[in-house]
């Protein structure tokens, strides 16, 4: 509450380090929203009499605020804890304006808060990933993604260091091109174009929201993170270039492969699927430079708590690539589109590859500013397995569920049918995704009671390189 | 910022951001733009569910405001003299605003759909502070037969009042409203409007063309099929009560089903004027289950002016 009185306080007088805190509380508290209203909406799959009739709590009303809140809410908000820390981290500098900071944590909170209760009501643009009405959408720009940008691009600029780190390309490309994508995405909502243009500028806006602002940034969190705490050098500045220029050429391309099925204009389909394949690029240069850096610290993965959600992270982006190249190919995607199969590989992104990334930069984040070593080490590794082991009931349950599905549509089996085969994967998904919910109530009282009663990391020690309490 | 390195890597990036933009945005949306193949289907579609189905300026709650009608006018509405052929006509009402075919003509997308639709038709001379009735009509344009849209407030002076008041309510289609809900309540996060062109021929039907969307907004394609494709199932199933019962509790006509139930659209009263009473239908119901009584309670019908009948209609719409 304290943090209120620095919006119209002195740049001086707002201790360093107040906007990423806020971030990361603000981003946990939205993560354990975002996974409760999954585990809600995903009872209602398994159990179709749970709360029902009801125009408040109807499904149809839920699905699209779980997801909303999980993307823009968690993984936005943890996105920005890590940049107003590893940004001026990196550049050996502090955050340009720590005020425009605490303001932004306003303008994302309020503004969230705000998108999801319309959204929450029916009141959607019926665009999937874009489902915000627009005046939502220019919030978001404007006065969230533009904020942040400033203070990354400034606190860049003003750097005290030669160079700029791999991390801080993909921090100020990502911020940059997320205002691109959702003024270009949304044009659709502004300037009402219609027909097969929407629907195709719907799928080109859901590609590069997750292609051009979760992936880089997920990815760079691991280029910090890494060599940060195994003390090793990345392996390779060039293999990073080749990520972040394949990733811009590659990842910003193929948006039409989410419509195969559609009549898009077949060039532009087969354009697309080529592209799906190169996004293997980004993604390989990504997981070896990762991996070599981790060449003799292996033993790290099991040590040290935060070094295993990176790595664990940058472990899923292989399965998760593998499967998001070959998917979209036309071999593949007739029989696995529009089926559970998609919505685990969904959440092999977000949960998988992105999350572990995320709550590695921020439980290491906030114990480097708050200058407090974790409270409980054993809390922390029951989130991870419960993550983990969650987030892996649930990928397994969604794609054998994906299969029946699929093989449901090649066969022609009567719909129903295939609904009663995928009962029982239906209630392993609700578990699954309840186990995550659980983790993350546990994570949020260990990072408070870190911020309260964590044990002091000396000045001039890190996190890592203190014994844990408990 | 002083590296040249940095210059050359803003100007490399803002190439490759740029060159991505022309090839992903401009030049599809082109193509898109300019091979629409309009047909009856297409133009029955955009003229049906009016300028936009989801947030819009002149329905901000989705409340269904401004939405046309369609109707099905066996008589002129004027003379009164009975049609040979019913006539289907798209009602929109002063200040409902137009769909993008009429406001813009080019989203029409063909040189001759385009032409007689301005020239014969008359598109342009509606105005939607007035309000306009449209319908589709047949025409010849060099040498081709081609479907387009004529505006018959223009052509023959016949205003949206005068024309409902020739349609006996129960024969007004609300399937614009229909739509609206659709978005509001979220079916089409199971119920795709897209059959695939690989294999959904036989069970779900014709996978969309180009022309059968111009105009649509939002298309709603929905990405995670949890249930039937419903783009033609009016065509189907077309049984008014096998649907009523359906959505309101789907367990009454398919016992596995895993539909939430949609009974709060059918509102306080039912179609005769009675107060619907929620708690014991439920109750009576629960019984039904529990295997103590033989037949479910009765499903209200919904009233016309309900959300649950416009909901329907735009099902039994989607031909």
């Amino acid at each position: 509450m304290g943090a209120f009185k620095y919006l119209f306080g002195k740049e001086e007088e707002i201790p360093q380090g107040t906007a990423a805190i806020l971030f990361g509380f603000g981003s946990i508290v939205w993560f354990i929203i975002g996974t409760g209203l999954g585990s809600f909406n995903a009872a209602k799959l398994a159990f179709p009499d749970f709360v029902t009739g009801n125009y408040a709590f109807a499904f149809g009303h839920m699905r699209q605020v779980h997801v909303m809140t999980v993307i823009f809410g968690w993984i936005w908000g943890a996105f920005c804890m890590a940049f107003m820390y590893i940004t001026p981290a990196l550049g050996n500098t502090k955050l340009w304006s720590e005020k425009l900071g605490v303001w932004n944590v306003l303008t994302w909170n309020v503004g969230l808060a705000l998108g999801l209760s319309t959204l929450w009501c029916g009141m959607t643009s019926g665009r999937e990933y874009s489902d915000f009405i627009w005046p939502i959408d220019l919030w978001i720009a404007f006065l969230i993604v533009l904020p942040t940008g400033i203070n990354v691009w400034m606190t860049i600029i003003n750097r005290r260091t030669q160079g700029i780190y791999t991390t801080n390309w993909f921090f100020a490309a990502a911020s940059f091109m997320t205002i691109i994508v959702f003024l270009i995405g949304n044009l659709p909502e502004f300037f009402h174009l219609t027909g097969l243009n929407e629907a195709y500028m719907t799928w080109w806006f859901a590609h590069n929201i997750l292609g051009l602002l979760i992936t880089p940034v997920a990815a760079a969190i691991s280029y910090y993170i890494i060599p940060k705490i195994t003390g090793n050098p990345l392996y390779s500045h060039r293999v990073g270039h080749l990520h972040f220029w394949s990733l811009v050429v590659f990842y910003s391309t193929p948006a039409a492969h989410h419509l195969m099925g559609s009549p898009l204009p077949e060039w532009l389909k087969s354009f697309a699927s080529v592209e799906g394949v190169l996004i293997l690029i980004p993604a390989m240069a990504f997981v070896c430079n990762i991996t070599l850096t981790m060449q003799g610290r292996w033993r790290m993965f099991v040590e040290n708590i935060e070094i295993r959600y990176a790595a664990t992270s940058s472990l899923l982006a292989i399965p998760l690539n593998m499967q998001g190249g070959f998917q979209q190919t036309r071999a593949i995607n007739w029989y696995v589109h529009g089926t559970g199969w998609i919505v685990a590989h969904d959440h092999l992104a977000l949960l998988g590859f992105s999350t572990f990334a995320e709550v590695s930069a921020v439980v290491y984040g906030m114990q480097t500013l708050m200058k407090r070593k974790l409270w409980s080490y054993s809390l922390q590794n029951f989130h991870y397995w419960m993550l983990l082991v969650g987030f892996g009931i649930y990928w397994t349950t969604m794609t054998i569920a994906g299969l029946i599905q699929g093989a449901g549509k090649v066969f022609e089996v009567p719909y129903i049918d295939v609904v009663i085969a995928e009962h029982p994967y239906m209630i392993g998904r609700w578990f699954g995704g309840t186990m995550v919910f659980i983790g993350n109530i546990v994570w949020l009282y260990n990072m408070y009671m870190t911020a309260k009663s964590g044990a002091e990391v000396p000045e001039g020690l890190l996190p890592q390189e203190i014994a844990y309490d408990r | 910022m002083a590296f040249r390195e940095y210059k050359m890597g803003g100007m490399f990036f803002g190439f490759a951001l740029g060159f991505s933009m022309l090839i992903t945005i401009f030049f599809p949306t082109i193509y898109i733009t300019n091979h629409g193949a309009p047909n009856d289907y297409g133009l029955d579609k955009t003229m049906t569910y009016g300028h936009n189905n989801g947030f819009t300026y002149s329905d901000p709650f989705l409340k269904q405001w401004h939405k046309p009608i369609k109707a099905v006018l066996s008589k002129d509405p004027v003379t009164g003299q009975a049609f040979a052929k019913p006539m289907t006509v798209y009602v929109y009402r002063a200040g409902d605003p137009f769909p993008s075919t009429i406001t813009h003509p080019r989203v029409l997308a063909g040189e001759g759909v385009i032409a007689l639709s301005k020239s014969k038709g008359k598109i342009e001379a509606a105005d939607d502070s007035k309000g306009a009735v449209f319908t589709l009509a047949n025409g010849a344009y060099k040498g081709k037969e081609l479907s387009y849209i004529v505006d018959l407030t223009a052509t023959r002076n016949w205003t949206p009042t005068q024309v409902l008041a020739a349609v006996p309510v129960a024969q007004q289609s609300h399937a614009s409203q229909g739509r609206t809900l659709y978005m509001r309540e979220g079916c089409w996060w199971c119920h795709t409007l897209l059959p695939e062109e690989t294999q959904d021929w036989e069970t779900f039907g014709r996978p969309p063309l180009v022309g059968d969307l111009n105009g649509q907004s939002p298309t709603t394609f929905g990405s995670d099929r949890k249930a039937p494709d419903l783009l033609h199932v009016g065509s189907r199933n077309s049984s008014r009560e096998w649907i009523t019962m359906h959505l309101f509790n789907p367990r009454l006509v398919q016992p596995h089903s895993i539909m939430p139930r949609f009974d709060y659209l059918w509102g306080d009263k039912d179609a005769n004027g009675k107060t619907i009473n929620y708690t014991k239908w439920r109750k009576d119901y629960l019984e039904y289950a529990a295997g103590k009584t033989i037949y479910p309670p009765e499903v209200p019908t919904p009233a016309k002016s309900s959300e649950a009948s416009h909901l329907i209609e735009y099902l039994l719409d989607l031909k």
